[in-house]
């Protein structure tokens, strides 16, 4: 008989609404048990294939039905120096659980049935972190003697900083920020991701000997050249897609238009929802506004109804998209979270003019219909204007979540890195090395914006090229 | 990150102008005159950018006016604390090269601004003349340090207290109908840049301008001091902070200076009281 799929637990929509408390609460051992028995355990397992960074799904399932919980953890941690965190924002539907073979042929994204990988992942991971499971390193004497750096503390960096370690290179991140984590800390809300979590994997990273360096800008307080000087053998690139992308339409720079990146940073990082305990203050809209569809689209239209919510506004957020929900690059469980907060949805529609008050703060919005068109090179159906359909809706706060470009902060002051014609940079496939010979990079600087695992597939591939690197010196 | 020196340089009814040099071995070496730093007092405080205004290979001296939250309990540090985040040198150097004669206008904290420009300035062999400006005698921050970099100085103060009666832009305009200058350089409020900026397009001489616009990370990332200069929308933490006086929208920046007020008073009041 076909097992029914292990729903998660959720906060009620209704209260959680009106917190940053985490919203999904995760598997209980018996709902871990019931769902990892669901497992067919075949003979050739596609969702590995499906993983980023391949863990062993099968076995590491295998081995929580056997409530081998420990074994399970250090599956995982072979392949993955983060289970906790990728268990909670990994977008499992168009990866392990797509390929899952319950999924049905030719969906664009995981049937219902796909066994919930994400949810086992995260299951195991925070039983390893609240046993304080560490897994044993793989120090090689001859790598011992040397000294990597590893720029920026993101996703990428710290994935490649976790693998230089566990084989004993002595490593050091440089951050930008006054704290580590990049987009999962200025991006992803605590309500997505909990710091504590964030925290532990930080912390279980300066355990294993990694030293973090924050407030230090690789570019401005010190260049490559600086950096190989002091004795560094290589160093890892990690810098991220950091730079917002705007419309490029009329009214946009009007007060409390913000980027997605501004809008987050101030209340994820500088935590301005604690206002004024925290310093950082955020406007909040009594009509918000949030455009695209993608993560960071939904993340900014979840923190906008909160802070209404919690700041006494009628919740009126509102997201705007171009296309329609089955072409939204964001998760479905994002999305299906969004709508349930109470979020809008306003499909097929394209920001054309913001207007504003005397006061220079913005108003209205003015936007035209679409219909879909052709597919374009992504694949998806493009959107087409609608002439004459122009209408305008109440704005007194838009954020624009409509992707990000590459952070040039260092490359614009290292000529010898080679970047493509979207300032990315450009690396050997095979071992991830940039332009400059010992210099690796990964992660959204490579190839533009991607997933938090697929920057750390990337960095594992970049660890590797580094190891191979120092064991020929 | 540690303070090493503070003192007080003036003092508006409890709003104090204030110097310190903190010690920053990963931002002295690096910085060159028209960078600042971003500032943050505590682990739940605001980022802030300040110009550095002098550095060597230890440290870097900043000035600022306890005029909002962060920049009070900044003044409330003493000798020996340190502040809980400072990175940098960010922003564009200004360029510095010979350009012939030049003016440097400064109103207020601005003074502290074009303080490491004007003795850049000197040293690459411009002739220099400064241009200070103060609401009264009391305000008037770094005059000896700034007369020893000019060859010709003047000072204007609201009340007549000190100098001439008047504003800079009176000084500025007198001596641009006098004689041909290749750069004007200027920092201040906005109202006052923004006159700098007319003053100096009527006599057909380039203005730069350092703005002062709100941020976030400073490093490129947010997008919040975004400017309109000659149409196009630039970051100032970024792409500068100096821009050509006369391509930059003022009213928008203003307008945009302007959003966190309520707040910024609100938080004041909460927290110092």
């Amino acid at each position: 008989m076909k097992k029914e799929p292990v729903k998660i637990k959720e906060a009620e929509a209704a209260i959680r609404a009106g917190n940053f408390e985490e919203v999904v609460q995760g598997y209980i051992e018996e709902e871990a048990l019931a769902e990892a028995g669901r497992c067919l355990q075949c003979k050739n397992p596609a969702c590995i294939s499906g993983c980023p960074v391949g863990i062993d799904i099968k076995k590491f399932i295998e081995r929580i039905t056997r409530k081998d919980y420990r074994g399970a953890y250090f599956t995982i941690r072979e392949k993955n120096n983060f289970p906790s965190l990728c268990g909670r924002v990994c977008p499992a539907e168009y990866q392990c659980r797509k390929a899952c073979v319950l999924t049905r042929k030719g969906s664009p994204f995981a049937s219902p049935e796909a066994i919930n990988i994400h949810f086992l992942e995260r299951f195991v991971g925070d039983y390893g972190m609240k046993n304080k499971l560490e897994a044993p390193a793989q120090a090689r004497e001859d790598l011992s003697r040397f000294k990597v750096a590893v720029v920026g503390s993101g996703p990428a960096g710290l994935c490649c900083a976790g693998e230089l370690a566990r084989s004993g290179v002595k490593v050091v991140i440089f951050e930008g920020l006054h704290k580590t984590g990049g987009v999962l800390r200025y991006g992803i809300p605590p309500f997505r991701l909990p710091r504590d979590v964030l925290d532990f994997e930080i912390d279980y990273l300066k355990k294993s000997g990694v030293e973090i360096k924050t407030n230090f800008i690789i570019g401005k307080s010190e260049t490559l050249d600086e950096l190989f000087a002091e004795g560094f053998s290589a160093v890892f690139l990690g810098l991220g897609a950091g730079i917002p992308s705007f419309l490029g339409i009329k009214g946009e720079n009007l007060c409390n238009v913000y980027s997605a990146n501004e809008f987050l940073t101030r209340v994820n990082l500088m935590n301005a929802y604690k206002f004024p305990q925290a310093h950082t203050p955020v406007s909040i809209g009594e009509h918000m506004v949030v455009i695209g569809g993608g993560n960071t689209a939904m993340d900014s239209a979840r923190v906008a109804l909160r802070l209404q919510k919690m700041n006494g506004f009628t919740p009126d957020t509102t997201i705007l998209y171009r296309r329609t929900e089955a072409e939204m690059p964001a998760r479905r469980l994002e999305i299906e979270h969004a709508k349930e907060e109470g979020v809008r949805f306003r499909m097929l529609v394209k920001p054309e003019e913001f207007s504003g008050d005397a006061s220079g703060c913005v108003r209205k919005l003015r936007c035209l219909e679409c219909e879909l068109g052709e597919p374009d090179s992504s694949g998806r159906r493009r959107p087409v204007e609608i002439p004459g359909s122009d209408f305008t809706i109440d704005c007194d706060l838009a954020v624009i979540a409509i992707g990000l470009k590459a952070n040039q902060l260092l490359t614009k002051v290292t000529p010898l890195l080679k970047t493509d014609k979207y300032g990315d940079l450009i690396v050997d496939p095979g071992t991830m090395e940039t332009s400059i010979k010992g210099v690796f990079a990964g992660g959204d600087i490579v190839g533009g914006e991607g997933t938090v695992i697929e920057a750390m597939g990337m960095s594992k591939k970049a660890a590797q090229g580094i190891i191979n690197y120092l064991s020929k010196k | 990150m540690k303070i090493s020196e503070k003192q007080i340089l003036s003092d508006d009814r409890g709003m104090r102008v204030i110097r310190m040099r903190i010690s920053a071995r990963h931002i002295g070496p690096k910085a060159r005159p028209g960078q600042f730093v971003v500032v943050m007092t505590g682990e739940e405080g605001e980022r802030i950018p300040l110009t550095i205004v002098e550095s060597d290979q230890q440290s870097i001296t900043i000035i600022f006016q306890e005029a909002g939250l962060t920049t009070k309990l900044l003044g409330k540090l003493e000798p020996g604390d340190s502040v809980y985040a400072l990175a940098g040198p960010l922003g564009h150097a200004t360029e510095i090269k010979d350009y012939g004669k030049v003016i440097l206008v400064a109103g207020g904290v601005g003074i502290a601004e074009i303080y490491p420009v004007a003795k850049a300035l000197k040293a690459a062999g411009n002739q220099v003349t400064v241009i200070l400006g103060a609401r009264t005698k009391e305000l008037l921050i770094l005059e000896q340090e700034l007369k020893g970099q000019a060859d010709a100085f003047y000072v204007a103060t609201d009340d007549g207290s000190y100098g001439r009666k008047g504003f800079t832009t009176d000084v500025l305009k007198e001596l641009l109908a006098k004689e041909q200058y290749s750069l004007v350089y200027a920092v201040g409020p906005i109202p006052m840049m923004q006159k700098v900026a007319g003053a100096a397009k009527d006599s057909k001489v380039r203005a730069v301008v350092s703005l002062n616009a709100l941020m976030v990370d400073a490093t490129g990332m947010c997008g919040c001091c975004r400017v309109s200069v000659g149409g196009e929308t630039k970051f100032s933490c970024v792409d500068g902070p100096e821009f050509d006086a006369g391509l930059v929208d003022w009213d928008e920046l203003t307008k945009r200076n302007r959003i966190y007020l309520e707040k910024e008073k609100h938080i004041c009041k909460l927290n110092l009281r």
